[in-house]
Formats: structure tokens, C-alpha cells, sequence
């Protein structure tokens, strides 16, 4: 290398692939922490998120592959999806107001975790209770679905409309994503109920863990709650849009 | 980045956390029974995988016995023999292997080996433990329900799995599935406190360039596991909707014992492209903690520094990306297309690169060494015969054209016994024999450990040696019996029996290691601190067996890698990971 070459180097304060690549190891195995601003409890949920990911990328992949491989049509789902309102079938109403439902739920729970952070304990329980009222309510419309679909003879292992998988797929991954949504609640129910005691400012111990708790958790409980609400996306577009 | 040509043992930064508060049991039940203390909790775990891996290893006896005298033993009718078959494979794979990898060394060693106090989450890693026990539990209840365990091998294929002529379809396959779940939910919680107490919880200066190569290999089979179990889960969960529902995943249309049955439409195939999605990277869930064991074993029993540290990590970490990407090796003859297979075949030889590198370097690490033929040095070195031995059969199942003549017999049965039996078995024995010093302050009978792995290894290769030319013959496996077969000379039979007589021995001679481990844990002669002037962290504890909370009141500061071996100028042949900086020392 000429000494050209160096100084030219020298010169280049450009961060190039190789030292962005580097820098990125070089954080990431460093002292201590390999993520610095998240603690362990963050950084638990994150991994965990990760391996449910694929969780439900398993199911939703299986899913596709069970529909393009039965010989048997598959149910319309814009028809088997309508409710009868007014005499007029209206096709994916109850999807719409459910997701719209979930959604607005990621925004109070948003909120919440805002509220508990400036330690507005009050605030931030009551809107961690509407996040629980909208995932209970969205378990409840699931609930809904079910029995309609239930009344009009779909089972898991066959329906009048078609392929048999239609009822499989369906109650399974719908089944399996409303089980995380009743488990959010329950935790959002247990969380708030903590922050509203302040059981987080006067260091109270935990039932089962005998531990202190920290305001953080709030933000836990939204990761968890927000990812909820994104495989509800996709399987939202996987199984009523497709 | 940090350049190795400058000296980096300086003081370390301060603490970036405050020091945890450990939860400290009150009663007997607390602290050892229901207890939090990842020290016990490994302790349990590696119990009950050993107790199960003890059953397992009976029912291999079982099966050995069979093949070598057809019908000679009253009580093992086909129905036996399947169920035998199938509990062996998925109690060795599953319950004890994984397990005891994960749940007993790594919930022993992360802790003591990156200088945290314990598991980032004490009380869920105890919810693991008990999950892990209930999941182990439910599968050997099977065995008391109407029709025993499943018989349908340890891959469960449907439709066969589900179906009546399967031994243990009423009870057996609901257990075995309902287990697995639950195995898997709790492991889910283990695995995610091995990552994130290594990731988030070293102690000052631990950078994750200086971890001893065993918290690497755990670490990353444990990020593997929680990538891969989820394919198992939901293979799981289908199967059992399948069997207990009656949906029509997995099963098509079809006629079984005369009757048309009402599934209709689904795809075997899928539930093989979901079980080995979860069962090649298993495989390296299993092989990736050995091989980071023996790396740490060679490296303080030879008295040197492993070669190639850093090509070591990378090497684990490919192994482990590429590991997620070659599961159709294992379904070459289900009919794939043929560009899929031509995938998988490249990507399967792929990599014996990053795995050939790990035995160079194990072997360039005894070029010249101070070796101690230690119980644990001669565990470590049949690791490494016994691992290249069935890694080189795995380049002839790689290989499309080769596997499908060899698929399904006793050859396969001989390469994966190898690779990933045998091999890591070894790595067991030989990490219990150097850590049972820390664990109990004691040592273990040199004597009694070196007659112990002379018959292992020996034995272990006389078993499945002959098997490759047993599956070359093209003798299948899981047959219950061959009767006349004209391609299957009569000296297959004999050698059948002599394979029989030594599994037989050798399963028996597994006394001497218990026989040595509980005798030991009595008499044995007092340890100390570091028996093996070893390096790394978890020999530097104030204690020894470590007390709660692992360190004392303060927690240990690094100053080096973990492989300061016969440093010069140092006052002795090793320099501990916490032992403040020498003049001149350049260890990374």
C-alpha cells in the first residue's frame, strides 16, 4: 500500500459497509450488556417475541399449505364471513370492528405505558383497563364468530361450504391468536391493578415471585400487547382478505 | 473493533447495572425443592434427564435384543418392540439430551461462567424445571394407559402415527404429543434466561469475546432451540387436533383396515417439513453445547489456549445459521423436486466447512500441548474420533444420490448413534468428571473414571461400527424381524448377536460411572477451589461447591479471556480470568 493510499484513507471520515459491520459487533459484544439501553426484562420480551414469531409464522404457513393443497374448493370468505344486517349481508363487518377494535386497544395501551412512566398511576391503570375492556371485547366478538360459524355447521374437521381445512385452520390459528389476546388481558387486569395500588412506588412483593416490580413492566406488557395486535394484522390479510 | 496487537486487560469499566437482589429461601422446600437458585435447578434437571435417559437406555437393550434373537424373548412381541423404538429415540433426543444440555450445564455453568449472581429470572427458570419434569412425567405415564406408548418411531409420521396398527394410538400418541408441548413451553422458558443472562447480565469485563466457549455453544443452541421448537409445536398441536378432533391436516383421504376414513385432503408432507424443520437443528441443539464443552475441556487439560478463538465463535455461529436451513436432508425420499434437494445437499455439505474448522483447530490446540490424560482429557478425545467418524457418514447421507440407497437402514442408524449419541454422551461423562469437582468439592475416582471410558468408547464403537456395514448390506431399520431375506447373508445374524452381547455389557457397565458419582460424592478426596488450575470463571468462586448468589459480596471483575494458559511471566502456568493484569501480558 503506497503511502497515498493511506493518507487517503486517513481522509475519508465516510463510514464505510466493513466499519459499520465491525461497529455493529463491536456493540454488541461488548462489556457487560450487549444491548445497552434495554434491561432484562425488555430484552426477554423482545427474544420471546422472536421465537412466537415463528410460532405463528409455523401456523400461518401450515395454514397456506393445507389450503393449496386440498383438492376441495375453499369457502368464499368475504360470503362466510358476512352478517345479515338489516336484511342486507354485509361481507366482513366483524372483522372491520374487530380490528378496528384491537387497534385503537394498541393505542390506549400506548398511552398507558406513557402515563406510567411520568407516574401517573391513576391514568395509566384506567387506561390499561380500557386496553383489557378492548381485548376482552374482541375475544367476545371472536366468541361471536365461533358460535355463528359453529351455528351454520362449520366444525374443525368439516363444513358445508367446502374444504374441510377452512374449519381446521380457522379455529385453530384464530383459536391460538384469541388464547395470547385472553392472556393479555388477564395481565393487563393483574398490572393495573398493581399500578393503582402503587404497589410500584412502595416496593410491595409480588404473590408468586416474592420481587419488587418496576414501572417498566407497563412497557413489557405493551410489547407483548402491540405484537398481539400485529399477527392479528397478518392474520387478518392471510385468512379473511385472501 | 478491537485490535488484538493492543493490550486490553486494563481495569474495566464500572458496573453498568446494580448489583441484583437475590431472593433467599426460607425453608427446606424452597431451597431445595421449589427453589430458584439456578445452581439446584441444574442439579434437578440433569437428575431427571439421567433417570429418563436411564430408561431409554434399557429400552435400547430391548430392541438390541430383539434383533439379535427374534421371538427367543417372550415378553417383546412387535408391539413392544415399536413402542421401545420410538420411547428411546424421543426420551434420548428430547428428555435427556437437550435437557441436560441446556437445563443442567447451562443453568450450572452460564451463571458462574459470565460472573452473574444467577439466571436473570430465578422464578420463571424454576417454572421451566417443573414444566420440563410434568412434560417428562406425562410421557412415562403413557406407559399405564390402555395400549401403552406410541410405536410410531420418534418422528411420528402421520398418518401411520394416528392411525389403528399403531401401537399406543388410543393413549400413547396423545401423551407423547401433549408432552412434547408442554416440553416445549417449558424449555421456552429456560432457553429465554440463558440468552438474555448472556447477552445482558456478564459481569465487568466479560465481553462476549472473552466467554468460555462452553457459554457460546449453550448460547447459541439455546437461540437455535427457541427458533426451532416452534415447528415441533405446531407440527405438535396439529397432530393432536388431527387425532383428537379428527381434522385433516396431515392426513389425505384414506382406506384404513377396509373402512374409508372421513379425513380428506391433507398433506403428510407437511407435517415432515414441520417436524425436521425442528429435528436437523435439534440435532445442533444437542451438538453445539459439546462441542463448546470439549473446547474448554481440550483447552485446560492440555495447558493451552484454544486455537483459533474467534474462527471458534464464527464457526458456531454459522454452524448454527446454516443448521436452520438444511432440514429436507432428512426427506430426500419423499418425493421433493430434485432442485430442492440439490439445495438441501449444498447447504448439508456446506456445513462441514465451519465444522471442520472446529476439529482443525481442536487438534491444532493439542499440537504441542502439556496434554493430561485426565478422565475428562479422554472423554474429550473419543469426542473428537467419535465426532469425525460421524460426521464423515454424514457426508455420504448428504449427498442425494447416496442417501437414498442408504436411507432407512442400519448405516443411517450407525451415523446419527455416532454423531449424535455417542459424541455427545462422551462430552456428558467427561464434563461431569471436570465439573463434579465444583459441584460437590470432591473429586471422582481417576481409576474407576479411566476403566469407565475405556469401556464406553471401546464398547460404543464396537456397537455401531459394524452397524455401517450392516446398512450397507441393506439390513432397514426399525424392522421388528427379517425372517428369510434373500440379500441378508446368515452372518448378519451373528453379527447381530455380538452387537447385542456388547450393548448388553457396555449399558452394564455404566454401574461403574454411578457406582463412581455417588461414592465420590461421599469419599472422594477433598477438591479445593481449582483442581485443574483452570482459567475460567466458575473456578474462581470464593466457594467451592459456589454458595447462593455465586460470588460473595463482590462480584468478580475480568481481565482476559478464559484461555490464559502458559502465559510468560506469569507466576504460574495459568492466569484466572479475575487475576489483575502482569507486566507485558497481551491475552485478549
Amino acid at each position: 500500500m503506497t503511502a497515498e493510499h493511506v493518507s487517503t484513507e486517513h481522509v475519508t471520515t465516510e463510514p464505510t459497509l466493513r466499519s459499520r459491520a465491525l461497529g455493529v459487533i463491536a456493540d454488541w459484544s461488548s462489556d457487560q450488556r450487549s444491548f445497552k439501553s434495554a434491561s432484562w426484562g425488555k430484552a426477554m420480551m423482545w427474544i420471546f417475541l422472536v421465537s412466537d414469531t415463528f410460532v405463528f409464522s409455523c401456523f400461518l404457513i401450515s395454514y397456506m399449505t393445507v389450503r393449496m393443497s386440498t383438492t376441495v374448493e375453499w369457502p368464499h370468505p368475504s360470503e362466510i364471513f358476512a352478517l345479515d344486517i338489516g336484511g342486507k349481508k354485509i361481507p366482513l363487518i366483524l372483522i372491520a370492528i374487530m380490528t378496528f377494535d384491537l387497534i385503537t386497544s394498541s393505542g390506549t395501551m400506548a398511552m398507558a405505558v406513557n402515563f406510567a412512566y411520568a407516574r401517573q398511576r391513576k391514568k395509566a391503570a384506567i387506561l390499561m383497563l380500557v386496553t383489557a375492556f378492548f381485548g376482552a371485547a374482541f375475544v367476545g366478538m371472536q366468541a361471536f364468530e365461533w358460535s355463528k360459524l359453529i351455528h351454520e355447521g362449520v366444525r374443525p374437521w368439516g363444513n358445508p361450504f367446502g374444504a374441510a381445512q377452512f374449519g381446521s385452520s380457522f379455529f385453530m390459528i384464530t383459536g391460538f391468536h384469541g388464547f395470547h389476546v385472553s392472556v393479555g388481558v388477564i395481565f393487563l387486569l393483574l398490572i393495573a391493578r398493581a399500578v393503582w395500588r402503587g404497589d410500584y412506588d412502595v416496593g410491595r412483593r409480588g404473590f408468586f415471585t416474592s420481587r419488587k416490580g418496576r414501572y417498566e413492566i407497563v412497557e413489557i406488557m405493551g410489547l407483548y400487547w402491540h405484537f398481539v395486535d400485529l399477527v392479528w394484522v397478518f392474520i387478518f390479510a392471510f385468512f379473511y382478505l385472501w | 473493533m478491537t485490535d488484538a496487537s493492543v493490550p486490553q486487560n486494563v481495569a474495566p469499566p464500572p458496573a453498568e447495572v446494580e448489583d441484583v437482589e437475590l431472593y433467599h429461601a426460607h425453608s427446606w422446600i424452597t431451597k431445595y425443592v421449589f427453589c430458584q437458585d439456578a445452581k439446584v435447578i441444574a442439579i434437578q434437571y440433569a437428575g431427571t434427564a439421567i433417570t429418563v435417559g436411564i430408561l431409554a437406555l434399557v429400552l435400547s437393550w430391548v430392541i438390541r435384543l430383539q434383533l439379535a434373537f427374534p421371538g427367543a424373548i417372550p415378553f417383546i412381541d412387535a408391539q413392544v418392540y415399536y413402542q421401545s423404538v420410538t420411547m428411546h429415540g424421543m426420551i434420548m433426543v428430547v428428555y435427556m439430551l437437550t435437557a441436560i444440555f441446556l437445563g443442567g450445564f447451562g443453568n450450572y455453568l452460564i451463571p458462574l461462567m459470565v460472573g452473574a449472581r444467577d439466571m436473570v429470572f430465578p422464578y420463571v427458570n424454576m417454572l421451566s424445571y417443573w414444566v420440563y419434569l410434568i412434560a417428562t412425567l406425562v410421557l412415562v405415564a403413557s406407559y399405564f394407559f390402555p395400549g401403552g406408548p406410541t410405536g410410531a418411531g420418534w418422528t411420528l409420521y402421520p398418518p401411520q402415527s394416528i392411525l389403528t396398527g399403531t401401537p399406543g394410538h388410543e393413549w400413547g400418541i396423545i401423551l407423547m404429543l401433549v408432552s412434547l408441548v408442554l416440553f416445549i413451553v417449558g424449555f421456552t422458558m429456560g432457553g429465554l434466561n440463558y440468552i438474555v443472562t448472556v447477552l445482558q447480565a456478564r459481569t465487568r469485563g466479560m465481553t462476549l469475546m472473552r466467554m468460555p466457549l462452553t457459554v457460546w455453544g449453550i448460547f447459541a443452541a439455546a437461540v437455535m432451540a427457541l427458533l426451532a421448537f416452534p415447528g415441533l409445536f405446531v407440527a405438535g398441536v396439529m397432530l393432536l387436533l388431527d387425532r383428537t378432533l379428527g381434522t385433516s391436516f396431515f392426513v389425505p383421504s384414506i382406506v384404513e383396515l377396509g373402512e374409508h376414513k372421513e379425513y380428506v385432503g391433507g398433506s403428510p408432507i407437511l407435517f415432515q417439513h414441520l417436524f425436521w424443520f425442528f429435528g436437523h437443528p435439534e440435532v445442533y441443539i444437542v451438538a453445539l453445547p459439546a462441542f463448546g464443552i470439549v473446547s474448554d475441556l481440550i483447552s485446560v487439560h492440555a495447558r493451552k489456549n484454544i486455537f483459533g478463538y474467534r474462527m471458534m465463535v464464527w464457526a458456531i455461529i454459522a454452524i448454527g445459521v446454516l443448521s436452520m436451513v438444511v432440514w429436507g436432508h432428512h426427506m430426500y425420499v419423499s418425493g421433493m423436486d430434485p432442485w430442492f434437494g440439490f439445495f438441501f445437499a449444498v447447504t448439508t455439505l456446506a456445513i462441514a466447512v465451519p465444522t471442520a474448522l472446529k476439529v482443525y483447530n481442536w487438534v491444532l490446540t493439542l499440537w504441542h500441548a502439556d496434554i493430561h490424560f485426565t478422565t475428562p482429557m479422554l472423554f474429550a478425545l473419543g469426542f473428537l474420533v467419535t465426532f469425525v467418524n460421524g460426521g464423515i457418514t454424514g457426508l455420504y447421507l448428504g449427498n442425494v444420490i447416496v442417501d437414498v440407497p442408504l436411507s432407512a437402514t442400519l448405516f443411517v442408524v450407525a451415523h446419527f448413534h455416532m454423531v449424535m449419541g455417542i459424541a455427545p454422551v462422551l462430552v456428558i461423562f467427561g464434563a461431569i468428571y471436570h465439573w463434579f469437582p465444583k459441584i460437590t468439592g470432591r473429586m471422582m475416582d481417576e481409576r474407576l473414571g479411566k476403566i469407565h471410558f475405556w469401556i464406553t468408547f471401546l464398547g460404543a464403537y464396537a456397537i455401531f461400527f459394524p452397524m455401517h456395514y450392516l446398512g450397507v448390506l441393506g439390513m432397514p431399520r426399525r424392522f421388528y424381524e427379517m425372517g428369510e431375506t434373500a440379500f441378508v447373508p446368515a452372518s448378519a445374524a451373528t453379527l447381530n448377536i455380538v452387537i447385542t452381547i456388547i450393548a448388553l455389557a457396555v449399558g452394564f457397565a455404566q454401574a461403574i460411572f454411578f457406582y463412581n458419582l455417588f461414592k465420590s460424592l461421599k469419599y472422594g478426596a477433598p477438591a479445593g477451589g481449582n483442581p485443574w488450575r483452570a482459567a475460567s470463571l466458575e473456578w474462581q468462586t470464593p466457594e467451592t461447591p459456589p454458595g447462593h448468589g455465586n460470588w460473595g459480596k463482590q462480584l468478580p471483575v475480568v481481565y482476559r479471556w478464559p484461555y490464559a494458559y502458559s502465559v510468560p511471566g506469569a507466576p504460574e502456568d495459568y492466569l484466572p480470568q479475575n487475576a489483575p493484569p502482569v507486566r507485558g501480558e497481551r491475552s485478549p
